[in-house]
């Protein structure tokens, strides 16, 4: 079963890469006639082409470039004929960083905060926290951040409004530098996955053994901890990847907002300049992470559940 | 009278939702007469303070802020009702297709919805902008597709469940055609369901449309549009200006009131399901 959710998940991204070659094939138009203008000589035009192998039908162009990709070489950025791959590996550590950062801080205490808002339901405690979290999601990621610039930037000076970190920065002096955009991101996710750990152990409240161990006389926190939470597993790390996919996208606005020298920044950058070796670049590598991380979520519900485990 | 007393019953923070909702309608409506100022005129000098001669200050080139929000209003919620309601057309349509047919036009398009789906949205809609540059043809289309199959997913599951009545059946065995049957007795039956899940969809799609225009993806100046508003005047937080704090509450506030109501949409639907 993992094996086959393992294909699929490969299938998938080989299905994605194709699909985006084509469709940038079908929508972009001729890349060259459009850098050198309508009037260009057809010479010059040709000489463009073949010089970006544009001269190749379509499929063999895009079994180079797999090809190619499967070495680790993505081709060269329009924009300043750097190699793709160079630019991307060079981006991709500081938007770990800051993904990582904000995984390490929000999982633990969303999964802490779920579990009290549990014990306490239906108190002041929990509307406060409901409420919170309500509207924590269904704002843009962008009010969040300016709200923070605002208030911690601006207002109190603690933090950096634009974080510009580079290579030669200390771990410290990094994380300070980087503060805001991981704030930012930890309060999106936070929301959402602490509604979802604390919707799984109420759900569970109501079945029949929680029922016995209340009638044997077990303290509240005690049960959730031990007769829940065990049994909520599988739906909270489903959450909480699923969250930490959805980190992978969000720092595309939060890297915009705080000038950060991510691969969200770079992204959009080539998406502006219509670079388009870089925009398939860097979509590969997000939507790859976003695919594995789906693919993580569904093996690891597998071994959480030992009843998934034996059915066929 | 009936109408008023509909609205006594709703929770407080339904109407509140609701009140909220009223007031941006009036701003699609009657911009013109309601914004003090002209669309893209300039009134004043750069982001005069809020609350002074211009009830909000003005942006980073000095038009009015409250003019451009009232006509931002107009033209991001539309565009964005405009893109949700084509997902649901395109989405709804294939969705029920998919379950009247079953058989290899479900096996079909489920897949390739599946593929799309396992690219992030923001993602999707970055290469194919980057591709065809924007317009607000390009995006009333590329976010719908792409907001289409969720849609999809749903409105194939909610079918699922009418398809195999009884009912349906009777019209099969009638000799009503497909197109009968998904009209007559598949939508009226979905309406319900999808009711809901089009406010939620038009969250998303909106958070969406504003994110691409905060990137400098979206309706292009001079139009007004709060997450382009957001960005232009995102520069002056730094110094102390918090003009660009403004359109982004009302973005805020939209989904939040939106949100609100649906809340008490999906209440209402599942509470009269535990009382049969």
């Amino acid at each position: 079963m993992i094996i086959k959710r393992f294909g699929f998940g490969l299938l998938t991204l080989f299905a994605i890469s194709l699909l985006i070659t084509v469709g940038i094939e079908f929508l972009a138009g001729d890349v060259c006639t459009e850098m050198l203008g309508q009037m260009a000589h057809p010479d010059t035009v040709a000489a463009c082409r073949a010089e970006l192998n544009l001269d190749r039908p379509v499929h063999i162009r895009y079994a180079e470039w797999f090809w190619n990709l499967l070495h680790g070489d993505m081709g060269i950025s329009l924009a300043n004929r750097r190699e793709v791959s160079e630019l991307i590996s060079k981006r991709i550590g500081n938007t770990l960083f800051l993904a990582g950062m904000s995984a390490l801080i929000s999982v633990p205490l969303a999964i802490g905060l779920g579990v009290l808002a549990a014990l306490y339901r239906n108190t002041a405690f929990d509307r406060v926290i409901s409420i919170t979290t309500l509207s924590a999601i269904s704002v843009p990621e962008f009010f969040v951040a300016y709200i923070l610039m605002a208030v911690l930037a601006v207002n109190f000076q603690i933090f950096p409004a634009i974080s510009n970190v580079d290579s030669f920065m200390g771990f410290f002096e990094r994380v300070k530098v980087s503060a805001l955009p991981v704030l930012t991101l930890t309060l999106v996710v936070l929301a959402h996955m602490m509604r979802m750990t604390r919707a799984s152990i109420v759900n569970l409240l109501a079945s029949p053994y929680i029922e016995m161990a209340k009638l044997k006389g077990i303290r509240p926190a005690r049960i959730i901890i031990w007769h829940a939470l065990p049994n909520a597993w599988a739906p909270i790390i489903q959450v909480v990847i699923l969250n930490l996919a959805w980190l992978v996208v969000g720092v595309v606005i939060v890297e915009v907002v705080f000038v950060y020298p991510g691969l969200g920044y770079l992204m959009v950058d080539s998406v502006l300049f219509r670079d388009m070796p870089m925009v398939r670049g860097t979509a590969m590598v997000f939507a790859a992470t976003y695919v594995l991380l789906n693919l993580l979520a569904d093996i690891l519900s597998i071994f959480a559940n030992p009843r998934l485990r034996h059915r066929g | 009278m009936s109408f008023f007393k509909a609205i006594g019953r709703l929770p407080w923070s339904a109407r509140i939702g609701l009140l909220i909702l009223l007031l941006f309608a009036l701003c699609i409506l009657f911009a013109p007469w309601i914004a003090p100022y002209g669309e893209s005129q300039i009134v004043g000098d750069v982001w005069e303070p809020i609350g002074g001669t211009f009830l909000f200050g003005t942006d980073q080139i000095g038009r009015d802020l409250l003019s451009r929000l009232v006509y931002g209003a107009r033209n991001t919620i539309s565009l964005a009702l405009l893109t949700t309601a084509l997902a649901f057309l395109v989405g709804g349509l294939l969705g029920f297709l998919a379950a009247t047919m079953r058989g290899w036009v479900d096996q079909l398009l489920s897949r390739f919805v599946d593929i799309i789906i396992s690219i992030p949205t923001l993602i999707f809609a970055l290469i194919v902008l980057s591709a065809v540059g924007t317009s607000i043809p390009v995006l009333i289309s590329v976010i719908g597709l792409v907001y289409a199959m969720p849609v999809y997913r749903i409105a194939r599951a909610v079918a699922m469940d009418i398809e195999i009545m009884d009912y349906v059946e009777v019209a099969r065995l009638r000799g009503e055609g497909l197109w009968w049957i998904m009209r007559r007795e598949i939508l009226p039956n979905a309406l319900t369901p999808l009711a809901a899940e089009f406010g939620l969809r038009f969250c998303f799609v909106f958070l969406l449309i504003s994110g691409l225009s905060f990137l400098g993806l979206g309706l292009q100046p001079p139009l007004a549009d709060w997450g382009a508003m957001v960005r232009g005047n995102a520069d002056g937080i730094a110094w102390g200006f918090y003009h660009g704090l403004v359109p982004a509450s009302c973005i805020a506030l939209l989904t939040i009131s939106v949100n609100l109501l649906v809340d008490w949409l999906v209440n209402k639907a599942s509470g009269l399901r535990e009382g049969q």
